[in-house]
């Protein structure tokens, strides 16, 4: 069996990323005859001399009409070494909204670059939401390299301007990779075009990178979804059956673990991990499981069970960056839904602190946050909520920001352990 | 089936894909009044349900499912859905598109199939049932419109599909508000392709209709598919009918689901064939997807799955 691996693309208007896509999908051997085919009629029909690779990723009319992408697409391909999901994040319109959303699942982002344009506000922008949304790697494709003749001290510029740009946002693991998604260059097979380039293709990159995620070695956090209690509704040897059921968000599960049950601070202990039927020993990260425990107590959806070792504590407030997607602005004083893990409370947002200056880097004093925005806010929650630090645990200090009238979602969440200020 | 890699807590990709499944069929059943599952008897809803009744093992599948009965049906496949109502324990609700052109709500269309004709019978037993949330085995690997889908698809009141006004979904924290009227489709299969649903079906020894294995039928040869002949589907003159060994990649209306040449008669041998196929399954048996490049885009704009 294989492993998954997500990425997400993104960039500037322009330059090629549809073509890369549509590169990877065709020379991975994932884009069938029949889509092909309609391919290469829609080229022919517009006049075009090669098929043009950009319109596999083309899905809806009226980004067909303008010519332009509007939203993500999903795409599938895979390898011998991996399955691969593509979440493929338009330059056009709502880019940050966009590339926020195919970075939060994202394990690399990949960033194009057009060789002769360099870094450009865009790219800026893409490397600053890979480094807020803790995207664990990134690479950089420097298209077009076919357009200025392979030239290495073209790329090592670009690439000298990319690594620079990465450290100042405190990007730690940024690859750059000279290509042509028109030609093929090192996306798929290295090129003999650019035999001063001795790195892997993009390809090889994606096939080989290795899956570290720091999550699983934290101590065990698993919200529970639902409680399962089947009574009557099941075979007889079932009727007292009591569990819990969830997806294990960081870190692993033992029976004979012991955990604690927040909010309630209730100890016990896991005595059975069930699969459908299957009783596990031990479930990791990302294991969608059903945990018993020694105890009877009373516990309901939107509860968290972390190890007894865990040193998760309950907030009523809290420090955050909010990416904002909504049409409406966000204005301090702002009663909001905030949805974290299976639990929603309401909230206040107590103060806009700031907006970030995404081309600098610089937090500057703002008093609300319109669409596209990235700011630093302060929430104060009806309800505690066992929220962890972003930078530690992607999957526990994430939340959504909601509005409780229109059910819209207005803003993705990253909260911080320590306040900030401006 | 070994559920480790590389490193004893990497799951693979196929348990990943099952794992997040039942996340999102447990996240709707957590956050909803009145969810329902859209079970037609194919294999994506074969596999949908299969999930479900992993996420509440051992307890009955929570919720109702709803067949959306074309009439053209596969024997086999209206067979294997009671069979499948009776050995989980089910509650099936039926909309039939045959009771919409017996009081002639809905017309049939001149070249006969019915696929488009289930829209109305489809938004009305969601009403009817006052589903807030409907299950649906559609993936985004299967259309060009259906990759821009999200898991969790906010719909109106007429049940339409806004491409441009859709949620950003992030993390795995899905947003299932909605006012009153509306309602949200839910696809747990979203990331999974034809390829993963076949390996799955492999994997847990999941039972689907007979008619994905391939065996001896009458077929005729229409717009460059092999329709079976039936009830429904009867060649023209110029249509000459002969015995082939064949199977179905899916199932639908009969009258415009074609079959394909196979000798894959077990699930290993229709894995290795899905694998190495250069076609895609739509574009290989459905006849109403091969109109125009946009008729799975339009159809969901009216309210279609």
């Amino acid at each position: 069996m294989t492993s998954l691996l997500r990425l997400a693309t993104a960039g500037s208007v322009d330059d090629g990323k549809s073509t890369l896509v549509g590169r990877l999908l065709f020379d991975s051997k994932s884009i069938l005859a029949d889509q092909f085919d309609a391919v290469e009629r829609v080229s022919r029909d517009r006049g075009l001399e090669t098929t043009d690779l950009a319109l596999v990723t083309d899905g809806l009319r009226s980004e067909r009409e303008q010519g332009i992408t509007i939203d993500v697409a999903y795409r599938y391909f895979a390898t011998e070494k991996r399955t691969f999901i593509l979440a493929d994040c338009p330059g056009h319109v709502q880019y940050t909204r966009n590339t926020v959303t195919g970075s939060s699942t994202a394990d690399v982002l990949v960033v194009l670059v057009d060789i002769r344009n360099g870094i450009q506000e865009q790219t800026r922008r893409h490397l600053a939401v890979a480094s807020l949304l803790r995207v664990p790697h990134v690479f950089v494709t420097v298209n077009k390299i076919d357009l200025l003749d392979y030239d290495e001290a073209a790329y090592n510029n670009v690439a000298r301007e990319i690594h620079a740009v990465a450290d100042t946002l405190g990007l730690e693991d940024v690859t750059t990779i000279p290509v042509s998604a028109l030609r093929g260059d090192n996306v798929v097979e290295r090129s003999s075009a650019t035999p001063w380039y001795d790195g892997p293709s993009l390809l090889e990159l994606l096939e080989t990178l290795p899956l570290d995620r720091a999550e699983s070695r934290l101590p065990l956090h698993f919200p529970v979804q639902l409680v399962i209690r089947p009574q009557s509704s099941a075979a007889p040897e079932f009727h007292d059956y009591r569990a819990y059921a969830g997806r294990i968000s960081a870190g692993s599960a033992r029976v004979g673990d012991d955990v604690v049950v927040l909010p309630s601070g209730h100890r016990s202990t896991i005595v059975g991990i069930d699969l459908a039927g299957e009783g596990l020993t031990e479930a990791h990260i990302a294991q969608s499981v059903s945990i018993r425990l020694a105890d009877d107590i009373d516990i309901s959806r939107g509860d968290v069970i972390v190890a007894a070792e865990s040193a998760l504590a309950l907030r009523d407030s809290a420090t955050a960056t909010l990416a904002w997607l909504a049409d409406t602005p966000l204005a301090t004083g702002s009663r909001v839904l905030v949805k974290h893990g299976t639990k929603s409370v309401l909230a206040i947002v107590t103060e806009v602190i700031g907006k970030l200056d995404l081309d600098t880097g610089d937090l500057v004093p703002a008093n609300t946050l319109t669409l596209n925005d990235i700011g630093e806010v302060a929430l104060r929650f009806a309800e505690p909520l066992p929220l962890e630090d972003y930078s530690s645990s992607r999957a526990n200090g994430a939340f959504l920001l909601i509005d409780g009238q229109e059910g819209t979602t207005l803003a993705a969440g990253m909260a911080h352990a320590v306040p900030v200020t401006v | 089936m070994t559920t480790t890699i590389d490193e004893r807590t990497e799951l693979s990709h196929l348990r990943w894909l099952e794992a997040e499944a039942i996340h999102i069929i447990r996240e709707v059943v957590g956050e909803f009044d009145r969810p329902g599952l859209l079970f037609s008897g194919g294999k994506d809803s074969v596999v949908m349900l299969h999930l479900a009744t992993k996420a509440f093992w051992p307890g009955r599948v929570p919720f109702p499912v709803l067949h959306v009965d074309t009439g053209h049906n596969f024997p086999e496949v209206l067979d294997f859905r009671d069979e499948s109502v009776a050995r989980l324990g089910l509650d099936l609700r039926v909309s039939a598109v045959e009771d919409y052109l017996a009081d002639g709500r809905l017309k049939e269309r001149a070249d006969g199939t019915r696929n488009q004709l289930q829209t109305q019978p489809l938004l009305d037993g969601i009403e009817l049932n006052k589903f807030d949330a409907v299950f649906g085995g559609g993936r985004r690997d299967e259309d060009k419109a259906r990759a821009k889908e999200r898991v969790y698809s906010l719909r109106d009141a007429f049940g339409q599909w806004n491409p441009r006004n859709q949620r950003p979904e992030l993390w795995d924290l899905y947003n299932g508000r909605h006012r009153p009227g509306e309602h949200v489709r839910v696809f747990p299969l979203s990331n999974w392709t034809e390829l993963d649903i076949w390996r799955y079906i492999e994997a847990e020894n999941i039972a689907i209709p007979s008619l994905y294995y391939a065996h001896e039928r009458e077929v005729f040869e229409r717009d460059g598919m092999l329709v079976a002949v039936g009830p429904y589907s009867q060649p023209t003159e110029s249509e000459t009918v002969r015995t082939e060994r064949v199977r179905y990649r899916t199932v639908g209306d009969m009258s415009c689901t074609g079959a394909v040449a196979s000798d894959a008669d077990t699930i290993e041998k229709v894995v290795a064939e899905v694998a190495v196929s250069r076609i895609t399954e739509r574009g290989a048996t459905r006849a109403d997807d091969r109109f125009s490049e946009a008729a799975m885009e339009d159809r969901k704009k009216q309210g279609y799955f």
